[in-house]
């Protein structure tokens, strides 16, 4: 393959702040990686893991997630939900054989566009380096049991 | 399911979308996606030919839902629902792909962006499959409306909602309201007095029956949602009682220590510790400063109290911050701007060169009531300068700072000039500017005035001001380093005073508020409005507007302006009565509940009740707020959340993916 590996992130941007902050890059003609696909969501904390999973198996290469800032969440605290779900998904994931930086969550409020822009050109650059996921024969055929992947000491 | 017709849209917007993206592609592409009765493409969807299409498509061709791809759905997803519900749709059988924001204006690459907008229009197809008809909740609007910020265009929108019958809390930081204005001598280019035209203004805003004023108070938290806010303002200790103190002034009078006032009289003049910022402060009640006051620091001293005339004594040493909490349906932030710190351009000399002064130190000094009764003069605070320079665009246009223009600048310096003639006839003014930028009803005019009288204008930015003489006629003197470029040449003008005319720029804390009322700010911290021509004073949280210097660089009559038209906008609403909320709520299948109560802490509105009598959970409806968290943490999947159930997401998941999808029998395998 000569191209360049162009991977396919699944956005989960929250109503209220990142998808605004993903608007606001646009408005600001901010330039970054393509590659996420944006769905947009009222509240983090609607993120189901299981929507993570299916991006995942149909053929995502990566999720973000993104939300308000801890203490800004539109509805209280659906972010620290947000945040707890994806500790227990990274967990699973790790068994699964999935590498660390293929699932993220930022926060990122309305103001933040730039940010918002560089982390998604940085997931980007991450994930090209990992190569495709290939859910089917990486991750089911596998059953994840060969794939040593390091525990982080830090989510 | 398949008894669907879906019409899709593929929006041109002008060129903003179809010079990356190609936009005949994506629509031939979507027209032959499963259930797409019609796909067509057109320049600007949201004009009323736009509409229209989809208008008569509905119509002729019985289409039972509509995917519009164009710019975010913050911008007009109104738009097009209502043009569905022309049609005869319900709104919520439409959906829409953000294909401008998210997508063309983020990249050049135009096979990525195109393949982008296949990606996100077909997620929007294969998602509004499973969309249902909802119908739009009303909510009741709270007549009573908080403002916040007490300058110009905070109390212009307070007045205009009180004369109106309405009623307002004005919250300001400071002691008194009247903002920056209050600070000036005169406005350009009419050469009003500004304190005559605006403590009437104040006075009137103090008095009025439908005005809570609420000086020395900040908002602290802010929750609920349009037409039901429910806020907290901390206000502050004055250690005075408003209630007994009359204003008499006694106790500033007789207070026996000063200290220099740097936010009203920028650092330019000495206040009491116990003080008004300014004699005609609205309201008229002092106010203790604790850091500085030797009763509070030593325990020794008391003149206040001592000499309060009321009774009972109206100083109250032991007095606590108060936590107010107040309903209101809309909120109009003014809270305004500050002004560039002139010390970070090292080479002018601000703060190194004693008699290089700022704006706002030179308009205290003209002010007849300010710390020198009117007079210009040097730092020594007895010499009349002979010669005055005015320095432009200090922190504006720069892209070392701020690289927008703060538009009232040249007017300011303008008027600045003005003073100097008007005070020191025979002293020579220099006006140092970039571009002179004067458009407005009579700003032309008064710069011509300006030339008329004499102001020498040189039209170059300014590179140093120093006092390194070179030649013995700059001894003693300012030399201003500017190249004149109408004359192509480098100039050394020497001169006794210099006056740097400082950017606008956001408040410092302007993010923590756009935080706190959750709203967006802009990268240089200006509050962001809803559209920056057509809609400049909503913003994209409904029920929260702005108005003035808070939103860009504004001068008196467009912050005033903007102040009436957010009260405007507010009052039409208070009118109506009722909003219509979207319906996006979670339900519970009662049937299938099993009554394990993991929803029931979920909630952040405590909006999930447990029947024990049949061991089932309930959402209450007026209290769900659509977060979804609930329905994300369902064990059994029962709970529904209204417009993002898991089925449209799923489907929105695997039509995002098209592309890259694996076969279906794959997948199942």
């Amino acid at each position: 393959m000569s191209e360049q590996f162009e991977p396919v992130i699944v956005g989960f941007l929250c109503n209220w702040c990142s998808y605004r902050a993903a608007d606001l890059a646009g408005t600001a003609r901010i330039h970054y990686a393509p590659n996420m696909r944006p769905i947009r969501v009222m509240c983090s904390g609607r993120v189901d893991p299981q929507f993570v999973l299916k991006a995942l198996r149909d053929g995502a290469d990566g999720v973000l997630i993104a939300g308000c800032h801890p203490g800004e969440c539109h509805y209280v605290s659906g972010n620290i939900k947000a945040l707890r779900r994806f500790i227990l998904l990274k967990a699973m994931l790790r068994q699964l054989g999935i590498e660390e930086d293929r699932v993220q969550l930022l926060w990122a409020s309305a103001s933040e566009g730039i940010f918002l822009a560089e982390r998604v050109d940085k997931m980007t650059e991450q994930i090209r380096a990992l190569g495709p996921l290939n859910w089917n024969e990486s991750v089911l055929s596998g059953n994840g049991h060969h794939v040593a992947v390091p525990v982080p000491e830090e989510v | 399911m398949s008894e669907e017709k879906i019409g899709v849209y593929i929006c041109h917007c002008g060129t903003n979308i179809a010079k990356v993206v190609d936009v005949e592609d994506v629509a031939e592409w979507a027209g032959n996606q499963p259930n797409v009765e019609v796909s067509r493409e057109y320049k600007f969807m949201c004009s009323s030919l736009g509409q229209d299409l989809i208008e008569e498509d509905i119509k002729e061709k019985g289409l039972t839902r509509i995917v519009v791809s164009s710019c975010s759905p913050h911008m007009h997803e109104k738009t097009f629902r209502t043009a569905c519900e022309r049609g005869g749709l319900n709104p919520f059988m439409f959906e829409m792909a953000n294909i401008r924001e998210h997508d063309s204006w983020t990249t050049d690459d135009e096979t990525a962006a195109t393949q982008k907008a296949k990606a996100l229009t077909n997620a929007a197809i294969e998602r509004v499959v499973h969309h249902e008809a909802l119908e739009q909740l009303p909510v009741e609007i709270n007549p009573n409306t908080l403002v916040v910020g007490g300058g110009i265009a905070g109390i212009t929108a307070a007045l205009e909602l009180a004369d109106g019958g309405r009623h307002v809390y004005l919250v300001e930081r400071e002691p008194s309201i009247g903002g920056h204005m209050a600070q000036l001598d005169k406005t350009f280019p009419t050469l009003d007095c500004s304190a005559c035209i605006l403590t009437p203004k104040m006075v009137d805003a103090g008095q009025h029956p439908n005005i809570t004023l609420l000086t020395w108070s900040e908002v602290e938290k802010v929750d609920g949602f349009i037409g039901n806010f429910t806020v907290s303002i901390r206000k502050k200790a004055r250690y005075v009682n408003e209630e007994h103190c009359t204003g008499c002034g006694i106790c500033i009078e007789k207070c026996p220590f000063n200290v220099v006032d740097d936010i009203f009289e920028a650092g330019m003049g000495d206040r009491k510790v116990i003080y008004r910022p300014f004699p005609q402060a609205v309201p008229k009640y002092p106010v203790i400063d604790k850091e500085n006051c030797v009763y509070f620091q030593k325990g020794k001293c008391k003149a206040c109290e001592k000499f309060c005339p009321t009774e009972p004594n109206s100083i109250e040493f032991d007095q606590q911050d108060e936590i107010l909490t107040v309903d209101v349906g809309n909120i109009i932030l003014a809270t305004g701007f500050q002004l560039f710190d002139s010390t970070k351009i090292p080479q002018y000399g601000y703060g190194r060169l004693p008699n290089v002064f700022t704006g706002i130190e030179f308009e205290r000094m003209v002010n007849a009531s300010g710390p020198t009764d009117g007079k210009i003069v040097l730092r020594d605070k007895k010499t009349a300068p002979k010669s005055v320079a005015i320095i432009h665009c200090v922190g504006s246009r720069d892209e070392n700072y701020h690289k927008y223009c703060s538009k009232i600048c040249c007017m300011y310096s303008l008027k600045f000039a003005h003073l100097v003639h008007e005070r020191i006839p025979d002293a020579e003014v220099y006006n140092c500017y970039i571009d002179m930028r004067t458009p407005g009803k009579g700003y032309e005019e008064f710069y011509n005035r300006l030339l008329e009288e004499g102001t020498h204008f040189i039209r170059g930015k300014v590179a140093e001001v120093t006092n390194a003489a070179r030649k013995p006629e700059e001894k003693g003197k300012l030399i201003v380093q500017v190249e004149d470029t109408l004359i192509g040449r480098q100039r050394r003008v020497p001169v006794d005073m210099v006056i740097l005319s400082p950017a606008m720029e956001a408040q410092p804390d302007s993010k923590e508020i756009s935080q706190l009322f959750k709203m967006g700010c802009d990268f240089d911290g200006f509050f962001t409005e809803r559209h920056p021509k057509l809609d400049p004073v909503a913003t994209m949280t409904d029920g929260i507007l702005i108005a003035g210097a808070c939103q860009g660089p504004k001068d008196v009559p467009d912050s005033v302006a903007q102040g009436a038209a957010a009260a405007a906008r507010v009052a039409g609403l208070i009118n109506l009565g009722t909003v219509m909320m979207e319906p996006v709520r979670a339900s519970i299948n009662q049937e299938d509940c099993s009554g394990c109560r993991i929803c029931n802490n979920m909630c952040p509105y405590n909006a999930i009740v447990f029947h024990a009598d049949r061991k089932v959970s309930e959402v209450i409806t007026a209290l769900c707020q659509g977060c979804g968290t609930c329905v994300a943490a369902c064990p059994s999947g029962i709970i529904s959340g209204a417009h993002f159930t898991n089925d449209q997401l799923f489907s929105q998941i695997e039509g995002i993916l098209w592309d890259v999808r694996p076969e279906k029998e794959l997948v199942s395998a």
